[in-house]
């Protein structure tokens, strides 16, 4: 779309820029080359996707942050009215509400604040525990002992199931009168029988292994495609310039996988912030698995919408992922800006 | 955890001599005991499960779920399938994901071939506008959405009930949307180092964009696009969020959405439960199975170009 706009375009590649020929000469070169039916390939190429993508992603986006402001409940229209305090909710609707939807949210809504204590426990087991449990999977898994081919297709499993069905599966494990672990601790079917996902101290927990469960084996495979990729010379280098394992992978190979290291970290962050399949499945997130997501998809579809409130809890969402988001896109994008 | 090593001065010089046979050998012996333990904890559920979709309700019901088998029998699984209508979700799945999955592989294509081969100005910032775009948690856009849906009217053909809202194409849109920017990201790395000079010859033979394109960009993207078709697929079959909040009625939702309403049809039998549960993973398994190889293979392509 943009090229077609723009006459002088140059159609240049975008090669690394420490290539011989001068960008000059190159450029020249390149700017016979598009001809008007290329321009028209190009603005297809690159004008449906972004279409789509601006429709339904960035426009969403940013209604979500605009909607925040109003109070509304979906039916009716939208008007840019301010809110009437001490008016029935009925006549007081699509109208302008400012900030009250967070006002509300971080003081009279009870299920704010768990929602976001949960999902920074969330969090902290993923940044804790699974991701560097699945790191363990990867490094061990490189080293290529017998038997690793079967370990990793074991490991890697659960990645493959999905969420919802990953909460079926393990509410055998976790049920109350016949679950695996009741039985095996012998507290099945008495009156000490633990109550594993319906405990609101338990079930948070409960879920995080399950969560955990993928992650790890997410990570791993992520991981392990990375330190495939590291070129072998440099582990026979340290090796002899006689590095231990733990040296060689800490100092040499984890440096290189800075790239795959980034993409992980993401991962990491942005699938606890998405967290909402498993506490859905397990309870449809209540009673202690209450997460932001769960709060957010509650005041859209169900019984009452409050499509404003919602949304404010939709922004407090979208701000959260912004860091992660942004860390990333800083560090994979900032080479290509100034190379 | 990691961070706090890498920032250790790096001035000390390793240790000269490498480390003997023996604690190479022990250190084997550990990984391995890690490996093994790990691997039975990770396939213990999915196998718990399966033992229980293999006994029959009285079987457990008399025993208890952690009991030697007294008989095993596929009827559960047989049942479930009945019972439950499954063909029909499966079909909803395939409606959904196939179409997906091939427009989205489509269409990131090209994106990716544009901001790699041509000078559009705004590549870098248009990159960043998909990638980061696929990196929002769904929940952000969903309240917009789910509005947006309910506004955009459908010819009857696209939807039965005439409105984006609760369609099949309503979903295959949302599903195609937000994977674009992952395919485009992943997409446009693996082109990134597609050598230069295969451009120039074709440039020098007078191929126009749309040939070196499609002749010359795509085949050489087969691994990273059969690797993302692998992703892709398990993916978009595998969604739960999509189906629950944009689609009302039970009857036309994928498999996997549809596990919630299962459990509450088959409450009082959970046998038939954890067989249904695994009927529901036979595809993402069998797609596991037999592209295994090439899944990682196309990753580690991938991630090494980043």
């Amino acid at each position: 779309m943009s090229a077609t706009s723009q006459g002088r375009t140059p159609a240049a590649v975008s090669d690394k820029p420490e290539d011989s020929t001068s960008p000059v000469r190159r450029r020249r070169r390149r700017l016979r080359t598009m001809t008007t039916r290329d321009r028209i390939v190009v603005a297809l190429l690159l004008g449906i996707p972004l279409l789509l993508d601006l429709a339904f992603v960035w426009f969403p986006a940013i209604g979500t942050v605009l909607l925040s402001f109003t109070k509304w409940n979906g039916v009716g229209s939208l008007h840019e009215k301010t809110c009437q305090p001490n008016m029935p909710s009925i006549l007081n609707n699509g109208c302008w509400y400012g900030v009250q939807n967070y006002h509300q949210a971080a003081t009279i809504y009870p299920e704010f604040w768990p929602a976001v204590r949960h999902n920074v426990i969330w969090l902290a087991v993923f940044v804790v525990i699974a991701t560097p449990l699945g790191m363990l999977f990867a490094v061990l898994l490189d080293r290529g002992l017998r038997g690793t081919r079967i370990y990793q297709s074991l490991l890697f499993l659960p990645v493959m199931l999905s969420l919802a069905l990953i909460g079926i599966i393990w509410e055998f494990i976790y049920s109350q009168n016949y679950g695996l672990i009741n039985t095996v601790i012998g507290r099945n079917g008495n009156s000490n029988a633990i109550d594993w996902l319906g405990n609101p101290h338990l079930n948070l927990w409960a879920v995080l292994v399950e969560a955990t469960w993928r992650q790890a084996g997410y990570v791993m495979i992520l991981y392990l495609a990375g330190l495939k990729a590291v070129d072998p010379t440099l582990r026979e280098a340290a090796l002899m310039d006689g590095a231990n394992p733990w040296q060689t992978f800490w100092r040499v190979i984890f440096p290189v996988m800075k790239p795959i290291n980034i993409v992980i970290m993401v991962v990491t962050v942005i699938e606890s912030l998405r967290a909402f399949d498993l506490v859905y499945i397990t309870n449809k997130g209540i009673n202690g698995l209450e997460l932001l997501s769960v709060l957010v998809t509650s005041n859209i579809v169900g019984e009452t919408q409050r499509v404003g409130f919602g949304s404010a809890l939709g922004v407090v969402l979208l701000v959260i992922s912004l860091v992660p988001i942004s860390i990333f896109l800083y560090q994979t994008f900032r080479r290509e800006d100034t190379p | 955890m990691s961070s706090e090593t890498l920032s250790r001065p790096r001035t000390e010089s390793p240790r000269v001599g490498g480390p003997g046979a023996k604690p190479k050998l022990r250190g084997q012996i550990a990984s391995q005991a890690f490996l093994i333990i790990a691997s039975v904890l990770w396939i213990l559920p999915i196998l718990f499960a399966l033992y229980v979709a293999l006994r029959p309700y009285s079987d457990t019901s008399k025993y208890g779920y952690v009991s030697l088998p007294h008989h095993l029998t596929l009827q559960n699984f047989k049942d479930a399938w009945t019972q439950s209508d499954m063909l029909h979700f499966f079909w909803n799945s395939v409606l959904i994901t196939v179409p997906a999955v091939v427009i989205v592989l489509a269409l990131a294509a090209g994106v990716a071939f544009v901001l790699v081969r041509v000078n559009v100005k705004i590549n870098v910032a248009l990159l960043i506008i998909f990638t980061a775009g696929n990196l929002l948690p769904q929940q952000v856009i969903i309240t917009p959405l789910y509005r947006i849906y309910l506004k955009i009217t459908l010819p009857h053909f696209l939807s039965d009930s005439g409105l984006m809202y609760n369609s099949i194409f309503g979903l295959i849109v949302i599903n195609v949307s937000f994977q674009l920017g992952f395919c485009v990201f992943v997409l446009s790395n693996y082109m990134k180092s597609i050598p230069g000079e295969m451009y120039e010859a074709a440039l020098v033979d007078g191929a126009s964009l749309w040939t070196r394109f499609w002749r010359l960009t795509v085949p050489l993207c087969r691994p990273a696009l059969a690797a993302l078709a692998t992703l892709l697929t398990t993916w978009i079959y595998n969604d739960f969020f999509w189906a629950i909040t944009l689609m009302s009625s039970g009857d036309k939702r994928p498999v996997t959405s549809a596990l919630a309403n299962l459990q509450g049809q088959f409450v009082s039998n959970q046998n038939l439960i954890a067989a249904a549960a695994m009927i529901a993973a036979v595809p993402t398994l069998v797609v596991y199975l037999c592209l295994q190889r090439q899944f990682i293979a196309g990753l580690s392509l991938g991630s090494s170009k980043g």
